[in-house]
């Protein structure tokens, strides 16, 4: 693990234990031939990998073209960049237009397209955008910077949103007046549903988020596998972890049950992090939110709780309505709700790549269109991809 | 290239950086020697071959584990005249002050510069320095340029390289870049992540006495591993597959960069040296990589092929192939 240096903070290195155990190539190589002989002769079945980590690390691991070929995986709307709405991105460019505003934001966002610019592009004119590593360091931006209004861009899921509630009550306990948060998280068991009631996905199963589920608890899950009669499997992030999922997942089919199971039991139980979840609460509270490509979604956000509006930067601001656009032509949203796969849509490769990104799928490292453009084997070869 | 503005990934070393220099640099700069693109140009003189080269140091934090921005700038220009298969002879330095940094700060970096040019057997022959105000610089740059002398029958450059052709890397993968990056950021790591800053002109001064056909050297620094590795597939329009399994990378920095979202294979190195060679040499060219003290991890890591021409494809661990593209920004650690 890591530990930040502060000024105020001890020096405490955390211990570091690499996965190699979950990486043992012979043992993957078994598990596959398994697989491949369990899925011989059956119907085709489909997993949506929601989290886009999950994505990534399937392509990654190279894990896609070994797995049997009816065995299909869709990635979901797990990536808290790719779901968060242009409006969203060109909010946080406003921010940073302001005089006397310092925007803090995780570096996956920075490159983000908006409707006319990404954050890069404005730092790149001269607005004081800063890469933070945790909300934390943005207060300590706060407390360094006493001439300007730091806004943290809040984005992420249940993985993240504890670790602002967390910032905002240290901020509250430092007296910061100069220290605000644009809330665009998002949590994931409302947008699962509404993948499910919209009726255009055919699914066999999901592999639930690993990182998500180490907060809310895989309880958070039951209602849904119940009401949709729909497996799940929590999920870790290695190779091995997610060829074992995928094997849970076939026998709750080949057996005809629906229930969640936890595979990830090193980080996962059923409860979650209670304390985590106490501290969100405390702060936030549900709220209804805009996904890119699956619109409004009812309480699948978190805003402030009257008690915390203080530390709202849309209270502090008076964002005006902007005219925001996504590209058109951009297929992020029907990635998103798994409907699509990047090379269908006619955009992939051709004026949309990471350099040149057209929507926050090809951008953002837990992106969809990015995996496939920088992973996939079947590629174009250099004379194609110089034309470009 | 659509951008109006300089950005900070056209600095990362990665494809944004390949694009400026393409379309800005060599575009009215163009000049045989120039479009070779490789770490340092190789002229004839009369009576020998010169390698000439030049390099501007910005790094931030200016002294990290491992070295500083004065010993770097030493063992960067040294490296790149090595990468043609030269042997370094003198170093020029130029140096942008910024109003206020320290004199005993500066004398720390100049007299690590001074013992790494010493020890390193090269002499700094000449030298300029700038002073900016106070908020126009950022502490210190340090511009250095280099020459050597390339022996007769030399020819180590990028455009070399040929299928059946081996890759082997001198020690440990992406150390260099993942110390910068824990000093810069205050970020604390069980272990002790230091950086490779080191001078491989004997080294590999001593795999070409033993290997005389090396194809080409190539000092994987920032953009890593991976994107070096492009740059020699695209440069020789030849494929080349990686294998996984073999790359040498400390788990401290293996570790660290898994909890940032990062990959050690993108992460900059600045003392280690990619070699291509045929492979009946590759064995020969390992074991005296090993018995040199910067060579002791040295490991095989890849093959140059026929397949896919200017595409590094990585073998997995557990038996699957996918793309290693080359860096496309500045490597950003991810939200969760």
């Amino acid at each position: 693990m890591v530990s930040k240096n502060s000024s105020r903070g001890v020096r405490q290195p955390m211990s570091l234990k690499y996965m190699d155990e979950f990486r043992d190539g012979g043992l993957a190589r078994r598990i596959l031939t398994k697989l491949k002989k369990q899925c011989s002769g059956r119907a085709p079945m489909r997993f949506m990998e929601i989290c886009g980590t999950h994505t990534v690390a399937v392509f990654r691991s190279g894990l896609r073209p070994l797995l049997p070929s009816s065995l299909e995986l869709i990635s979901g709307p797990g990536c808290p960049v790719c779901v968060t709405a242009s409006e969203d991105i060109d909010k946080a460019i406003w921010f940073a237009s302001q005089p006397h505003v310092l925007v803090a934001t995780f570096g996956d966002l920075l490159r983000v397209p908006g409707s006319r610019a990404s954050l890069a592009q404005e730092r790149a004119q001269g607005a004081d955008v800063r890469m933070v590593y945790s909300a934390m360091d943005a207060v300590e931006l706060a407390q360094e910077n006493h001439d300007k209004e730091v806004v943290f861009i809040g984005i992420g899921f249940e993985t993240t949103a504890p670790t602002v509630a967390a910032a905002v009550t240290h901020a509250e306990r430092l007296g910061l007046k100069n220290f605000s948060v644009f809330s665009v998280h998002k949590v994931l068991p409302p947008a699962m549903e509404a993948l499910l009631s919209s009726g255009d996905l055919r699914l066999d199963g999901f592999l639930c988020p690993g990182h998500v589920t180490t907060v809310i608890g895989a309880k958070a899950y039951e209602a849904l596998a119940a009401r949709y009669h729909m497996p799940c499997v929590i999920t870790g992030f290695e190779p091995l972890d997610i060829l074992h999922g995928l094997w849970m997942l076939i026998q709750q089919r080949f057996s005809g049950t629906a229930r969640v199971e936890i595979q990830y039991r090193r980080g996962v139980t059923w409860e979650g992090n209670v304390a985590a979840q106490r501290l969100m609460a405390q702060v936030f509270r549900p709220a209804d939110a805009v996904w890119r490509g699956l619109g409004r979604i009812p309480l699948s956000g978190l805003a402030f709780r009257d008690e915390w509006v203080r530390f709202d930067a849309t209270q502090k601001f008076q964002v005006p309505q902007l005219d925001s656009r996504e590209d058109p032509g951009c297929r992020c949203g029907d990635v998103l709700r798994g409907v699509l796969s990047p090379p269908q849509c006619p955009l992939f490769r051709k004026v949309c790549t990471p350099q040149s990104p057209k929507g926050p799928c090809m951008v953002s490292s837990e992106g969809t269109c990015g995996a496939y453009f920088k992973y996939a084997y079947d590629g174009p070869n250099l004379e194609e991809e110089e034309k470009y | 290239m659509k951008e109006t503005h300089v950005l900070l990934d056209h600095g990362s070393g990665g494809r944004a950086t390949h694009e400026l220099v393409q379309h800005v640099f060599a575009r009215f700069l163009s000049n045989p020697y120039l479009d070779a693109m490789n770490d340092s140009a190789v002229m004839h003189v009369p009576g020998h071959r010169l390698a000439f080269t030049t390099d501007a140091y910005v790094v931030d934090p200016i002294i990290f584990p491992g070295g500083n921005i004065g010993s770097l700038a030493v063992h960067g220009t040294i490296n790149d005249l090595a990468m043609s298969g030269a042997q370094p002879i003198y170093l020029t330095a130029a140096f942008i002050l910024e109003e206020g940094l320290e004199i005993l700060l500066l004398e720390t970096i100049v007299q690590s510069m001074a013992e790494a040019a010493r020890d390193a057997g090269v002499a700094v022959v000449a030298g300029d320095t700038k002073v900016v105000p106070k908020g126009k610089g950022d502490k210190i740059f340090i511009t250095t340029s280099g020459v050597g002398i390339v022996a007769p029958g030399v020819s180590v450059q990028g455009q070399n390289a040929r299928p059946g052709d081996m890759v082997l890397i001198n020690g440990t993968i992406g150390d260099h870049g993942t110390a910068i990056l824990c000093t810069r950021e205050g970020l604390s790591m069980e272990g002790d992540i230091r950086s490779d800053s080191a001078a491989l002109h004997t080294l590999t001064a001593a795999v070409l006495s033993r290997c005389p056909q090396v194809h080409v050297f190539r000092d994987p620094t920032r953009g890593g591993v991976a994107t070096t590795l492009n740059e020699i597939a695209r440069q020789s329009r030849v494929g080349i597959r990686l294998f996984e399994e073999a790359l040498p990378i400390e788990e401290d920095v293996a570790g660290a960069c898994e909890i940032l979202g990062l990959d050690p294979l993108y992460m900059a190195n600045e003392g280690k040296v990619l070699v291509v060679l045929p492979r009946e040499e590759a064995e020969k060219a390992l074991q005296t990589m090993r018995s040199h003290p910067l060579g002791r991890k040295a490991a095989l890591i890849g093959e140059v092929i026929e397949d896919h021409p200017g595409r590094v494809v990585l073998q997995t661990r557990i038996g699957g192939n996918r793309i290693l593209d080359m860096l496309r920004g500045e490597p950003l650690p991810r939200i969760c």
